[in-house]
């Protein structure tokens, strides 16, 4: 059987769907057994996927300039894109900040809330700038398969990268194919 | 002339960050920053929702722990009924928490931070990863599947579905626990704790063998802050909030509802990621530990018989101080993983567990809750403020990961002085300052969940911008 690179980040997310990747529990033992090759990802200490990576999954909103230049790095080095969970697919719970400002969302944050003593709202240049509006992963690049849910069923993970790794085109369907 | 490096994003962690180290012109640490660089707003956006929907809104803070989150927001709700939840939902709640100890402590212990420990912190950076682990070890890599498996499937089979289950509701759970879902439960207890015994040899022979280094890696002195029950023993759903100073005295000891008095909460500017510490002892004096070894620490003894021995093992670590060394949080994490398997099948044998009484219904009666557990990171803690309706008019979050701030920016600049040398920079150097973070298993989605540049992995520039050198991990 083809050997599959799959990478993988979190954007704006909750690493729920990371989680249910794992939750494929021996059978993610078994697909890296046939071949699944875990690239660049939260659980491996590589930084950036090979060039010849085959699937990128992106978990997450694109929330900040960061995620935008991540997200289009990936689409770069994958060959399929696959948006992973409610938040990557439509924008999901990230995009409830929609509703208000960056500065009020701040200043809640930093400034008002009971326990802060002194706050202020952080400023260094290495921490991240966000966007005026959170949005979905195909609001950003071209995205070649989705899997919905909040997160997806580890069973929904397991199909998609088993028909990819056996070389046939993942159609979701019944209860692999969930909004919740 | 100064010299960075940035280490970017932090990998094998729950979320990201960036560490920036800062040289002088020999090469040498001069101070390192831990930067969180994400903030989420889950404070503001839930502004004008109704408070019952908060249990499953809150839980998408976080995938890691989904349940702290929804038990902590549960029992914030419970409090703005005014109710007391019957005992049979309480046992059902806190069986749902074990399920998540045993899964995110397991997790983090064999997929997460363990390769550095089994595979070595200089081992090729491919393999260093749980697949390197499935290789070397493919039984010990299976048990620690199935360990997490088994925390997880907890979850699912009391609470429907493994991650952002709609269970807790405010006034108790919607669901009675099923004399199957019981069974299957109790019958894979001795085997999970035979696996967890293992994984405690093998962090007991890490730590026999590389003592000195486990005592210096980072470590330095805090306060330690965690719950406990009413005889001092360790305690994760419920109980008093115990802090110890840095010395080992108890401090204090306070209901969780008067947070607000002892703690507050710094910003430093190059972290979304905001600063606890004690408010009586000031900042930085007060800062302070959560998670698993400020647990072990606070706690006089552990309730379950198996657990206790190894706690045992723990305190004499310290003898009599708290333990202070980092890497003690990985054994730490172990003992607690134990305790929760065998918690597991206290709440299974209490005849009141299968009971049909697991809901109380109530009026909005106050206009504030506030509801404490501690998740598997640390203390964690959601405060709402509600009208008439039950509408929410303000919240206020401390998550565990937040308590460790200060002590995960001290345990890189530490471990950063002791192991890099800007002159011969090695790979292996720098994983160990990421190390010293996983110590704390840290959960940036929690805490404010965070970017991270993926490019870069490792750069060193002079102060006018050029880049000097690059050390590139793969
Ligand atoms: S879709 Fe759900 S589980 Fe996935 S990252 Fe978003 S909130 Fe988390």
């Amino acid at each position: 059987m083809a050997k599959l690179k799959v990478a993988s980040i979190w954007c704006e997310g909750c690493s729920g769907c990371h989680m249910s990747f794992l939750d494929m529990d021996e059978r993610l033992v078994e697909l890296i057994n046939k071949g699944l090759e875990l690239n660049a990802t939260p659980i491996t200490d590589l930084k950036v996927p090979d060039e010849d990576t085959d699937i990128g999954i992106i978990e997450g909103a694109i929330a900040t300039d960061h995620h935008e230049e991540e997200v289009k790095m990936m689409r770069e080095k994958c060959k399929f894109i696959v948006a992973i969970g409610d938040c990557a697919v439509f924008g999901g719970i990230p995009t409830m900040r929609n509703y208000f400002t960056r500065e009020e969302l701040l200043e809640r944050g930093y400034i008002t809330t009971e326990s802060t003593v002194q706050g202020k709202i952080p400023t260094s240049e290495e921490i991240g700038k966000h966007l005026p509006k959170t949005k979905a992963v195909n609001e950003v690049i071209k995205v070649d398969f989705y899997i919905p849910g909040c997160p997806p069923s580890a069973d929904a993970i397991y199909y998609v990268l088993k028909e990819i790794l056996e070389g046939r085109t993942p159609v979701l369907s019944g209860d692999l194919l969930k909004y919740e | 002339m100064e010299n960075k490096i940035t280490i970017s994003p932090v990998t094998r962690i729950e979320g990201h960050a960036r560490v920036t180290i800062h040289l002088d012109e020999d090469g040498k640490v001069k101070n390192a920053y831990f930067h969180v660089d994400q903030f989420r707003g889950f404070e503001k956006f839930s502004e004008g929702r109704h408070f019952s929907e908060m249990p499953v809104i809150t839980e998408r803070i976080c995938g890691i722990c989904p349940i702290s989150h929804h038990l902590a927001s549960a029992k914030a709700c419970d409090d703005i009924l005014g109710v007391d939840i019957p005992k049979t939902a309480k046992l059902l709640r806190e069986l749902i928490h074990m399920g998540q100890i045993i899964q995110s402590h397991s997790m983090h212990f064999f997929e997460l931070a363990g390769p550095d420990l089994i595979l070595g912190w200089d081992a090729d950076p491919r393999i260093r990863n749980v697949v390197g682990l499935i290789q070397e070890n493919p039984e010990l890599a299976l048990k620690a599947v199935k360990l997490r498996k088994y925390g997880q499937r907890i979850i699912e089979l009391v609470a429907g579905r493994r991650i952002h289950p709609t269970f807790a509701v405010p006034g108790g759970v919607n669901n009675a626990l099923s004399p199957s879902a019981r069974d299957e439960i109790m019958s894979g207890i001795d085997e999970m704790i035979s696996y967890i015994k293992e994984g405690i040899k093998i962090a007991e022979d890490y730590i026999e063998k590389n003592r000195d280094l486990c005592n210096k890696f980072a470590s330095f002195s805090t306060g330690y802050m965690g719950l406990v029950k009413d005889d001092g023993s360790l305690e994760l759903y419920d109980g008093k909030i115990r802090f110890m100073d840095k010395d080992g005295n108890i401090l204090k000891e306070f209901k969780g509802k008067y947070y607000l008095k002892y703690i507050g909460e710094r910003v430093e500017d190059w972290s979304y990621l905001k600063f606890p510490f004690y408010k009586p002892l000031g900042y930085p004096d007060g800062v302070y530990r959560v998670g698993p070894l400020a647990r072990l620490n606070v706690a006089d003894k552990i309730s379950t018989p198996l657990a206790n021995e190894e706690f045992k093992k723990f305190k004499a670590i310290g003898y009599g101080k708290p333990v202070e060394g980092s890497i003690y949080y990985h054994y730490a994490r172990l003992i607690e993983t134990l305790y929760a398997l065998e918690r597991t099948r206290e709440i299974l044998d209490d005849p009141d567990v299968m009971s049909q009484d697991v809901l109380v219904l109530g009026n909005v009666s106050n206009e504030e809750g506030i509801g404490v557990v501690e998740a598997p990171r640390g203390t964690l803690i959601h405060h709402y403020w509600v009208d008439e309706k039950g509408t929410i008019e303000k919240v206020n979050l401390i998550v565990s990961t937040g308590h460790n701030n200060w002590a995960m920016s001290k345990a890189v600049e530490e471990v950063a002085k002791a192991f890099v040398d800007g002159k011969n920079l090695k790979e292996g150097m720098l994983n160990r300052v990421e190390g010293a973070i996983r110590c704390y298993d840290p959960c940036l989605s929690c805490s404010t969940h965070a970017i991270g540049k993926m490019p870069i992995v490792v750069e060193i520039y002079d102060n006018s911008g050029n880049l000097l050198e690059s050390v590139v991990r793969d």
